[in-house]
């Protein structure tokens, strides 16, 4: 499950990179654009619509009312339960994240309001580990789940991520458990819960709170899925299609209700809660 | 009968094809060479539980594996005193990588669901090699809310690499199918158990093994990723790995049942026979039984909101964190 991760962030990495400079090279179509163009553009291809990985604090801007967030749980900090190391310490890679990212965890939690409706609003975070879910991802969804049934709002989260965190090892294993406990709660008591899937989800991730969605949205042109294609194409020992595990590919197959561009998704999902409230 | 000795089990093959021959040499001739023989048994048993005694969690892997241990149909056959199997998702097919039923253990009637991989080479592709599709985690919904309606217990056992990575799986929702049985599990009115017999694959195996009491075979693992594929993600070296990554990556995952249980994810571990399951099916499936019993047994008692809350609290607790407050 994890295997997506690393090569993942080593490519974000690469991208980031390029990104100082004033061009961009599109992921999906592989035009070269000027960045300032992209970043009018809500970071969304203009050629090819391709929806760029933005940073959770970015996306946060983009869906609530200005001003309305009040963070929870930004004081959640991972252990070490298996004392792992590999080619650096499982502490020390946390730390180099934290620094990096500016984030203390590969997820944030709010309280915030959207379009005047209180919500309840987890955003994960690729650039931190590759959006891994660890012990403090699962427990953050799990609080905010539970805020959301206390409060009577709707829950929102925004997932965007490799899928378990592999030093965590079974703890991470559990989270995919405790998560979906979570929002079974929430189905019992009818409060809605809006899933909305961003490039790349996967894996752990996938295969828990984010499948449960009563509606689920994904961003034009996002992969998605339970194994990574390159696991697949392993396995299978065949070129998969260009368009396998996009977010066009899952609603063609129903197992999404909606794809929506990045600019209307704020409206969306306002219009979404409208409807569930 | 042909058996399958892992590699550090080499000493054992040895001895014991020693004393086979000297049993075929012995035999209908007038020479006694029964001391003979009983001395190298002894030397085996011993040779035996001192490899045993300390199984690294890659060797432990091994077993875990191992082509002669028992599968689900083989303790289904040793533990209930009636079975039938019960077919397909009622959507797409009928996966044989997950296999279920009604069954009476003890004059009781249960629900038993487990993964279930093949036994030579013809089975085994049948079975995909124990990895569901998205339609097996139906299935076993299907029987799990059966046993609902019905007031029975649930038995899974849990033994798989993992989910299957395939275009149709992917295609039929696989994310979707172990989201919604995790989901599922976690209020099922009635009491779960799951005992992991074998391997423990990341979350195609967990999609069965949301549960009130969680067991695991002595040389059992349970693990987020295998060892094979977390060395690939710390030491890439374009596939070329050693047993020697995988033996690390196996000990770095704390895999072990008895990793899991100074974890407290798992209830009790359920002892083998030395030298592993396989060995000895008959007294294994006996420990089974007698471990599910007692399970039920104690979780008759409880009412269903009650159980369902303990669940949930269970799951809860799951996590290793600290509050910077
Ligand atoms: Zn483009």
């Amino acid at each position: 499950m994890a295997w997506f991760k690393k090569t993942k962030e080593t490519k974000t990495d690469k991208k980031v990179k390029t990104q100082e400079g004033l061009w961009v090279k599109c992921d999906s179509c592989k035009e070269i654009i000027y960045k300032k163009e992209i970043d009018r553009n809500l970071k969304v291809c203009p050629k090819c619509n391709y929806h760029f990985r933005i940073r959770a604090r970015d996306r946060l801007k983009l869906l609530i009312d200005e001003g309305s967030a009040t963070e929870l749980d930004s004081d959640l900090m991972s252990g070490d339960p298996l004392d792992f190391k590999d080619i650096t310490p499982y502490k020390e890679r946390l730390k180099e994240n934290q620094k990096k990212s500016g984030l203390h965890e590969s997820a944030i939690s709010v309280d915030a309001l959207i379009e005047g409706h209180a919500v309840s609003l987890v955003i994960m975070d690729f650039s931190f580990m590759g959006g891994s879910m660890g012990s403090v991802v699962g427990e953050k969804v799990s609080r905010a789940a539970e805020q959301a049934l206390e409060k009577k709002q709707p829950l929102i989260i925004v997932s965007s991520s490799g899928g378990a965190r592999m030093q965590e090892g079974i703890f991470s294993l559990m989270q995919m458990a405790k998560t979906s406990a979570a929002i079974g709660r929430l189905k019992d008591n009818g409060i809605p819960y809006i899933s909305v899937l961003c490039d790349p989800t996967f894996g752990g991730v996938t295969a828990s709170f984010a499948m449960l969605g009563d509606i689920i949205i994904a961003e034009p042109k996002s992969l998605i899925g339970f194994a990574g294609p390159r696991v697949i194409e392993q396995t299978i020992k065949q070129q998969l299609p260009e368009d396998f595990q996009r977010a066009e590919f899952l609603l063609e197959h129903g197992l999404i209700d909606i794809v929506v561009n990045r600019k209307d998704l704020k409206r969306t999902l306002a219009r979404l809660i409208e409807f569930l409230s | 009968m042909i058996r399958y000795y892992l590699e550090f089990e080499k000493p054992i093959e040895e001895l014991e094809l020693k004393i086979e021959e000297l049993r075929r040499i012995s035999n209908g001739k007038d020479i006694d060479i029964s001391s003979e023989i009983k001395k190298l048994e002894k030397k085996v048993r011993d040779i035996r539980s001192e490899i045993f005694s300390t199984l690294t969690p890659w060797q432990k892997t091994l077993i875990a594996r191992h082509p002669d241990r028992p599968y689900t149909l083989d303790y289904i056959n040793l533990i209930t005193d009636d079975f039938i199997e019960l077919h397909g998702d009622r959507r797409f097919s009928d996966d044989k990588a997950i296999v279920g039923g009604l069954a009476k253990i003890n004059n009781i009637t249960v629900v038993i669901i487990g993964h279930q991989k093949g036994r030579g080479t013809k089975e085994r592709i049948q079975r995909n090699f124990g990895q569901p599709h998205p339609e097996g985690y139906r299935k076993a919904l299907r029987l799990m809310k059966l046993a609902e309606r019905f007031k029975r217990p649930i038995i899974t056992f849990i033994d798989t690499p993992g989910a299957y990575p395939g275009i149709g799986a992917e295609e039929r929702g696989q994310a979707e199918a172990i989201a919604v049985n995790l989901m599922e599990m976690s209020r099922i009115r009635t009491p779960i158990i799951s005992i992991v017999i074998g391997e423990g694959g990341s979350g195609g195996a967990l999609a069965l093994g949301v549960a009130d009491r969680i067991f695991m075979l002595e040389y059992s693992i349970y693990s987020v990723i295998s060892p094979e594929g977390c060395a690939a993600i710390l030491w890439k070296k374009n596939g070329d790995l050693s047993y020697e990554d995988f033996s690390r990556a196996a000990s770095a995952l704390r895999l072990t049942a008895q990793d899991l249980i100074s974890f407290k994810i798992i209830d009790g571990i359920i002892p083998e026979p030395l030298g592993g399951a396989h060995r000895d099916p008959e007294w294994m499936a006996k420990k089974i039984l007698e471990n599910i019993l007692t399970a039920v047994e104690e979780l008759k008692t409880k009412t269903p909101g009650k159980l369902i809350e303990e669940r949930y609290r269970r799951l809860r607790r799951t996590g290793s964190f600290e509050e910077m407050k």
